[in-house]
């Protein structure tokens, strides 16, 4: 575009991409096969552990009975499942979702499940209760990877009975206000549920013109398209990292669900989860 | 693929099929908020697909507090019997990778449920226009071969104006004409498929540019009501179009007192 001093600048729409070209016109076969490599790489796998894939082989459906899924999306949400739940010798890891993207580390898929403290997916269920699943999400998600995670994961669960909540960290800077938001007024919770969800929400509704994108949408969106009761709990915070006052926001919002015991942790326990955020050094230390 | 809300999936045979093309200034998405806030058209169904970026949000075009909590996701569809109208809504940007899949999709979804025509609401940059495109109208249409037979009558009578084609090589006038559609996302390709599949569609699109394009979304869904008015309006006034409650907000939030 020309502007008014003679310049030429290109145009960015905030709606589509600058280029129109043909669909896959002039794309020779090492294009489409690298283009295909790359699709197979991208390609999310749910994996069970091996007591696990027993039980779901066992099952007439071939689906895993399950009363209640929470999924933890982000830094707090993850750290608050782990500080008050996990944290207890009753939670065991039986599954992950293997997501390989342009954020992940390595050339390709990981064979293994993560690490502790490697950003990935996993799922918790407790030894002696099945019916409670928690799925603790720390890695990044591409756009293109949401749909087919949702996907792989309600695949092998039962829909009868089962009821989803999603707790996840947002930015306070992305939440739309007429009014200015102080600091003391964050973190805050904000609800949203599907048509199917009975059952009450413990904070105000999201409210027009906020829109929630990334994981927590995709699970939403699959949840209201198959008539799943579901309610997402949205954390917004001004804090970037692991913050113990920003994961005691998620209390109420699981203090009520069956099958899920909180178990408040000490001071010392909560400033392991924490810790990530300290500073280590800066230019006046 | 389409999900109904309901247990019955409704029919749309015979119906007006209205969607947008996600598009510079996003002027279709707006001008079908506006079709649908104002006719208050009941939602009847998602379109399901994983070509579309997940979003959810609550009720855009919520009336009271018992509907506003109602959740919203990335592609709905709303329809009125009376109108025999159905009106798909994109919300999320298409995916580079699947926009093939998403047009096919499409076009499959509305050649089985018998649409009697589409119109596809759409944008494209100003910026790039000709010297004859800069005057007059910034206005345009695209009718289908299939649709000319029904439609082109009524159009010459509004004086509507044709997308013109542009030549595909630049300075080069006597070389082939092309159909050349920039910032409007899928529109050229949804356009071609329906020309090679023989499904009736016409093409709506303003020429903008990037900014605040509420003005050009009441330009666009005008254009549309002209031609198949979904209001009615009494002579040599304007329709009166409801905004939905989405539409607050659009530049960011309230400013911080602190910094004055």
């Amino acid at each position: 575009m020309a502007t008014f001093f003679g310049e030429v600048l290109s145009v960015y729409s905030r709606a589509v991409e600058e280029d129109d070209r043909d669909d896959e016109d002039g794309e020779n076969e090492e294009d489409v096969e690298i283009r295909r490599e790359l699709e197979e790489k991208r390609k999310v796998h749910l994996k069970w552990c091996s007591e696990e894939c027993q039980a779901i082989e066992e099952n007439s459906d071939k689906k895993r009975l399950c009363s209640h899924l929470v999924i933890a999306v982000g830094t707090n949400a993850a750290g608050f499942v782990s500080a008050f739940i996990l944290n207890s010798a009753s939670w065991h890891r039986v599954g992950w979702l293997s997501v390989w993207n342009e954020r992940s580390r390595g050339s390709g898929p990981m064979p293994a499940p993560p690490a502790p403290g490697e950003p990935g997916c996993v799922i918790y269920q407790q030894k002696d209760d099945d019916s409670v699943l928690i799925c603790q999400c720390t890695c990044y998600v591409a756009e293109d990877q949401l749909f087919q995670w949702t996907e792989q994961l309600f695949m092998c669960l039962q829909k009868r009975g089962l009821t989803v909540t999603v707790l996840s960290d947002v930015p306070v800077a992305e939440y739309k206000t007429p009014d200015y938001i102080h600091g003391s007024d964050v973190p805050f919770l904000r609800a949203l549920s599907t048509s199917a969800y009975k059952g009450g929400v413990i904070c105000p509704f999201v409210e027009q013109p906020n829109i929630v994108t990334g994981l927590p949408a995709a699970v939403l969106c699959h949840c209201q398209v198959h008539g799943i009761p579901a309610v997402l709990y949205q954390n917004y915070s001004d804090v970037i990292g692991a913050d113990s006052y920003t994961m005691e926001a998620y209390r109420l919002a699981v203090s009520s669900t069956k099958g899920i015991k909180l178990d408040p942790p000490s001071t010392d326990v909560l400033q392991e989860f924490t810790k990530v955020s300290d500073i280590h050094g800066n230019l006046y230390t | 693929m389409f999900v109904p809300t309901g247990e019955t999936p409704p029919s749309f045979k015979s119906y007006t099929f209205i969607l947008p093309a996600v598009s510079v200034g996003n002027v279709g998405q707006l001008a079908t908020d506006l079709i649908i806030s104002t006719l208050q058209l009941p939602k009847v169904g998602y379109f399901h697909t994983d070509a579309l970026i997940p979003m959810v949000g609550n009720n855009p075009y919520a009336t009271s507090a018992e509907n506003a909590n109602e959740l919203s996701t990335n592609a709905e569809v709303y329809s009125s019997k009376e109108l025999k109208l159905a009106v798909l809504q994109i919300r999320a940007p298409i995916l580079q990778t699947k926009t093939k899949e998403f047009r096919k999709s499409i076009v499959s979804w509305m050649k089985s449920s018998g649409f009697s025509k589409t119109v596809l609401l759409s944008s494209s940059h100003a910026y790039q226009r000709d010297d004859q495109q800069l005057q007059g109208t910034p206005l345009r249409f695209l009718l289908s071969p299939t649709l000319q037979e029904g439609a082109s009558a009524r159009i010459k009578e509004l004086g509507w104006r044709e997308m013109e084609k542009v030549c595909a090589f630049p300075g080069i006038s006597d070389s082939e004409k092309k159909l050349y559609i920039p910032g409007g996302g899928v529109t050229r390709a949804l356009y071609n498929d329906c020309c090679n599949e023989d499904v009736p569609m016409a093409v709506l699109l303003t020429f903008c540019s990037e900014g605040d394009n509420i003005p050009d979304a009441f330009a666009l869904a005008n254009y549309l009501n002209d031609w198949l008015h979904l209001l009615s309006t009494p002579a040599e006034a304007s329709p009166q179009w409801n905004a939905p409650a989405s539409w607050k907000l659009l530049f960011g939030s309230g400013i911080p007192p602190a910094i004055f």
